[in-house]
Order: structure tokens, then C-alpha cells, then sequence
């Protein structure tokens, strides 16, 4: 199991450097010269021959690579639109992407995995046909028109909650107030596809003949579903969670546009928008990072849930 | 002259429901939709299949799932709308009415209303459905074709070559799949080809990896071995032998990608990054009709429940599938 959880982490390294180069190869294939890009309207002979100098840009490409990454990690490189520090954009917004991405990560389990448990327990009842019938509707609508409808109804139509914005952090009412539609626009794909997943991953453990064993001894039905079933359940619960991230993340950036969140996602649309590579490059990294690092949690979690699995 | 009738009107956007070509293709729809529902719920007129037949022994499963005929309805609902666009909507998607050059109410006229150009919304979410096929359709085209060209060498070569494979496309999938299609877009730039290349070669890891489980199962299989030892090459080997046996399982995985693929594709033109105004894409559309969600809610609910509609049919039709065909591996 140690070794398990060290050889996991031993394998960030190759995926880090496997995650910047991709960043790196595909910034590269913009077409002309990246100093007169980084420079745009304020270009001259000499302010090119400077950025060549500073960036490397005459260097061969793994040179070129390795002083990207340096100066990415020591804050050197700039933003075009910005005239800031790509590092210094991004940590200023990573905050807000932060708390949205827990707030729906935590909506996501809290809704959809005692719905997904009381559907299969109480298996073709009036609840477990309406949830699920939400459920394949709900893996089926994008986020972004989720997000819409959540504004026009609690914020036009029922004026309760702000449409769009930042309100603070997430600890005082005005952020919570803030977050509480988009982090539930967020997490609506992971609710519908969690609780399905749940469902089907209970009824299918509550057949095993353990369950049946435990019923004719006399266990209680509370405590067989959630000690015996649940926590069976919970391994292909978790795949489909860690399976999620990915549409997560990209959901976030969308829904970041559609609330207006100053979070890294907007920022890496915007960064696309004006062409601005270095901060495209940085702001896509962060959140690949983020995103590899929530996955190897979401993967070290199964060491702790089922210890009888073995790694080689 | 009828014929050009749409085009002439294009500019004034009038009325065209009472031209021919609108009354032929409504005519031809009602028997398309006659067909399929014969086609579906008359299943005993398909008796004179040959029995064992695999095409009816899916088709008999297949027809035991509800939601599956009907999404099969409405896909095929949606192929007619998407391919005769020109002949059923009512106007010319990009027809600006002058006289009214601001959003209207849905109405006897504009069934779903007018945006803020006075764009007929029903034409452009018609419209709409040739992009979203067509662009979902050819992204995982590219995704498929990439995705089990990769598996196919992985799992048969084996060895070295499978483990460098796998690991680079984990590698690959590192980075979530629309990150990955944003930081494409931002150098290739925005387009059609462009999204249709990003989507395509984002996420193969699904494809690859159905693939190479497959494929290690069937290079055991006897007549595998069979054609080895009379001299096959590995070529007709993979495209003779292991590719259509593991076709069943990657129609069901195309399905419920296509899904995925108009998703993201309606998410980036939403971002403003995908196809480009004033193309009738409904992620393009949604994107204008959140400026106007105050005033104008029928522009942005309309192509969303295009959206959701469609990719809810793909969705349920590959479950349907996954039931009928019982390939395994996908779970």
C-alpha cells in the first residue's frame, strides 16, 4: 500500500513534464514569430531582439522548453494583454476557482449519492423513477444552459440570488451567495451521472449472496445497506467520480463565462480570445495540474476504502 | 422557379410555407415517420430475417428497450430536420427582417420567435442541427480513427510498444479534454476544421483503450493464431480479424461520444471560440441569446432544448446498444 501510494506520486513527474511539453508543442505551432506576437503594436527591431534574448526564442527547442518552464515557475514570463506576470494573474484568480470547484464537487456527492442509494433501496418507487428520469436528462445538458436557466429563474424570474460576479470569499454571505448558483450549475452533470452510477452499483451488490447471509442473521436493514452494501458500492462510485473530473474541469470554464467568475477557466478563455500564449500556456497548466492532483487523490482514496485490493 | 423560391425571398424573409418543395417534404416526412414506427412496432414484418442472424438477434433486443426506439425516432426526426433544412424551414437562417429588426415573441409567424435581428430561431436551430451532426459526427470520426489505430498497435504488438503508448496517451489525457481543445483552438485558431480537429484529437484514451482490451482478448483466439501460422500479415491480421470483432463495442462507444462531441462543440462556440457567427450553430446562438436573456428567453431556451434533445437521444440510443450488442468491455 505504501508503495502503492509512492509509485503514484513518482508518476506526477513524467506526467508534469509530459503536460508541459504538450502546452509547449502546441504554442509553438502558432504560425509567425513569437517575439513580434508578444510584442503586437509596440514592435521594434531592437524590443524583438530583447525578447529573443530574454525568452530564448533563438535557442534550440529543449533549451527553449526548459527556459519556458523556468521562467514560468519563477514568475519571469509575461502576459501580452495583461503587462503582468502570468503567475501573479493566475494565483490572483485561483482562489475562486478553487471554492467553486469544491463547493460542486461537494454539492455533486452530497445530492447524488444518497439519491442514487435510496433509488436502488427503494427500487421502482415513485422517487426512484422520478430521480432517474432527471438523471438521463440531466447527463445530457450542458452546463452552460443549465447555468442560464439556473439565472433566469432565480435571478430574473425570482429575483433571491445575484446573476453573476464574485462576492467575496466563500466564508461571508455575500460569497456564498455568490457561488451557490454556479457551483450548482457545475455539479448538475456529476449529480445526474453519480446517483445512475450509485443506483445501478447498489442494486447489483444487494443481489450478492453476503447480503442475503446477513439478512437471515437477523442484521438490521439500515445497517446492511450502509455497512454491507454501501461501502461495496462505494469502489465503482468512486471510478465514476475520478471519470468525471475531466467533463468537471471543462464544465468549469464554461460556466465560469456564464456567471462571470474570475476564476483561471475565464481566464484561460480570455487568454485564447486575445491570443495571449503565455498566459494560455500558464493558466491551462494550473489547471492540469489541479486536475491531476484532485485525480491522484480521487485514486489514493480507493487505498483507503478497499484495502484488500493489492498493487503490484 | 420554385425551387429558388428560398433564395429569392431570402432578404425579406416573407412566408414560404405554401411553396411545393415545403408541401413535398412535408409529405415525404410523414411517410419517413410511418416507415420507422412500422419499422419499429411491427417488428413481425422482419420475420423473413434469417434466424442466428446477428443483425436480428440486436434488432430483437434492441426493440425490448423503449427509450432506445425512441430515440431512434427522434435521431432520425433530427437527420430529416438537419439534411432538409432548406426545404422545411420557413425562412433563410440568416434572413434579416428589416421591417422588425428586433426580437420577437414566439408567434403564429416565428414559431420560436425572432432574435435580436429579427432571425427566424426555428430556421437557425434547423440549421443548427446540420452543424451539430456534422461536426459531432466528423470529430469522432477523427477521435475513432486515431484512438483504434493506437489500441490496435498497442494491444497486438504488445510489450514495449503498449506500454509507451498507454502511458503517452494518459499523458495525453492529463490534460481535461476541453482544456486540451481550448489550448488547439488558441493556436490553430477558430473555424469549423479547426473544432473539429480538437475535439478529434482530444479524449482517444476512450477509444484506445476499448480497443486494446479487445484486441488482447481475440490475439489468443485460435483463428487468430490460424491465420498467423498460414502466413497473414499483421495488416490483414488487425483489419480482417480484430477489428470486426470488436466493432459492435466501438458502434456503441461512437454513439455515446458523438454525444460528448456535439456538447463540447456547442460549449466552445458558446465560449465564442468554436464556429463563428453568423453561422446557425446553437452553441452560437445561446452564446447571443444569454445577452438578451432578460428580454429575449426564447434565444437561448430553444437551441439549448436542441441541444439537450439530441444529445439525449445519442445517449440513450448507445445505452440501448450496450444492452442489445452486451459488449462487456465497455464496463
Amino acid at each position: 500500500m505504501f508503495a502503492y501510494i509512492i509509485k503514484r506520486l513518482l508518476w506526477l513527474i513524467p506526467v508534469l513534464i509530459g503536460v508541459s511539453l504538450i502546452l509547449f508543442v502546441i504554442m509553438e505551432m502558432v504560425p509567425g514569430d513569437p517575439a513580434s506576437i508578444m510584442l503586437g503594436t509596440n514592435i521594434t527591431p531592437e524590443a524583438v531582439e530583447a525578447l529573443n534574448e530574454k525568452f530564448g526564442f533563438n535557442e534550440p527547442f529543449h533549451i527553449r522548453y526548459f527556459l519556458m518552464l523556468k521562467n514560468f515557475i519563477t514568475g519571469e514570463l509575461d502576459s501580452i494583454y495583461y503587462n503582468d506576470q502570468v503567475l501573479n494573474i493566475i494565483s490572483r484568480r485561483l482562489t475562486a476557482t478553487i471554492e467553486l470547484g469544491i463547493l460542486s464537487l461537494l454539492i455533486a456527492v452530497l445530492v447524488a449519492i444518497p439519491t442514487g442509494v435510496i433509488a436502488a433501496v427503494k427500487k421502482n418507487s415513485i422517487f426512484d423513477l422520478i430521480s432517474m428520469f432527471i438523471a438521463t436528462i440531466g447527463i445530457s445538458v450542458p452546463a452552460f444552459f443549465t447555468g442560464i436557466i439556473f439565472i433566469y429563474i432565480f435571478s430574473v424570474y425570482i429575483p433571491i440570488l445575484p446573476s453573476s460576479g464574485y462576492g467575496g470569499r466563500i466564508w461571508t454571505l455575500s460569497g456564498l451567495r455568490h457561488l451557490i448558483l454556479p457551483s450548482f450549475a457545475l455539479s448538475t452533470v456529476m449529480i445526474a451521472s453519480t446517483s445512475r452510477l450509485t443506483r445501478s452499483a447498489m442494486l447489483d451488490i444487494m443481489k450478492e449472496d453476503y447480503l442475503v447471509t446477513a439478512r437471515s442473521k437477523g442484521v438490521a436493514e439500515k445497517k446492511i445497506i450502509l455497512k454491507h452494501a454501501f461501502r461495496n458500492a462505494l469502489i465503482p462510485i468512486i471510478t465514476n467520480i475520478g471519470n468525471q473530473l475531466a467533463m468537471m474541469f471543462g464544465g468549469a470554464i464554461l460556466i465560469e463565462s456564464v456567471f462571470a467568475w474570475p476564476g483561471v477557466g475565464r481566464l484561460a478563455v480570455k487568454a485564447v480570445e486575445y491570443r495571449d500564449q503565455p498566459l494560455v500556456f500558464g493558466s491551462i497548466l494550473i489547471l492540469s495540474i489541479l486536475y491531476v492532483t484532485v485525480n491522484l487523490l480521487v485514486d489514493l482514496l480507493y487505498v483507503f476504502i478497499n484495502p484488500r485490493i493489492s498493487y503490484k | 422557379m420554385q425551387l429558388y423560391i428560398n433564395y429569392k425571398n431570402w432578404i425579406i424573409g416573407d412566408k414560404i410555407w405554401s411553396s411545393l418543395e415545403v408541401q413535398v417534404s412535408s409529405i415525404t416526412s410523414v411517410i419517413i415517420i410511418l416507415a420507422l414506427l412500422i419499422l419499429i412496432f411491427k417488428k413481425d414484418l422482419f420475420s423473413s430475417f434469417k434466424e442466428n442472424d446477428l443483425f436480428q438477434k440486436t434488432w430483437k433486443e434492441f426493440n425490448k428497450s423503449l427509450g432506445g426506439k425512441i430515440a431512434l425516432i427522434v435521431l432520425a426526426l433530427i437527420f430529416y430536420s438537419a439534411f432538409m433544412a432548406p426545404f422545411i424551414s420557413p425562412y433563410s437562417p440568416n434572413a434579416i427582417d428589416y421591417s422588425n429588426m428586433n426580437y420577437t415573441a414566439p408567434s403564429s409567424v416565428h414559431w420560436f420567435g425572432t432574435d435580436d435581428f429579427g432571425r427566424d430561431i426555428f430556421s437557425r436551430v434547423l440549421y443548427g442541427a446540420r452543424i451539430a451532426l456534422g461536426v459531432g459526427f466528423a470529430a469522432v470520426l477523427v477521435n475513432a480513427s486515431l484512438g483504434v489505430t493506437l489500441g490496435l498497435i498497442a494491444g497486438y504488438y504488445g510489450g514495449k510498444a503498449d506500454m509507451i503508448i498507454m502511458r503517452l496517451i494518459e499523458i495525453w489525457n492529463s490534460i481535461p479534454f476541453i482544456l486540451l481543445a481550448l489550448a488547439i483552438i488558441s493556436a490553430l485558431g477558430k473555424g469549423m476544421i479547426n473544432i473539429i480537429i480538437a475535439v478529434g484529437v482530444t479524449g482517444l484514451i476512450n477509444f484506445s483503450r476499448l480497443t486494446r482490451s479487445i484486441v488482447l482478448q481475440i490475439k489468443e483466439k485460435e483463428y487468430v493464431l490460424a491465420a498467423r501460422a498460414i502466413g497473414s500479415s499483421d495488416f490483414r491480421i488487425l483489419f480482417k480479424h480484430v477489428l470486426p470483432n470488436s466493432i459492435s463495442s466501438l458502434i456503441v462507444l461512437a454513439t455515446l461520444r458523438i454525444g460528448i462531441s456535439i456538447l463540447v462543440v456547442a460549449g466552445l462556440s458558446f465560449l465564442g471560440l468554436g464556429i463563428q457567427p453568423p453561422t446557425s450553430a446553437w452553441g452560437t446562438m445561446l452564446n447571443r441569446g444569454q445577452e438578451y436573456l432578460i428580454q429575449a428567453p426564447w434565444m437561448s431556451i430553444f437551441p439549448g432544448l436542441a441541444i439537450i434533445i439530441t444529445v439525449l437521444s445519442f445517449n440513450m440510443l448507445g445505452d440501448a446498444l450496450r444492452d442489445a450488442l452486451d459488449p462487456r468491455q465497455l464496463d
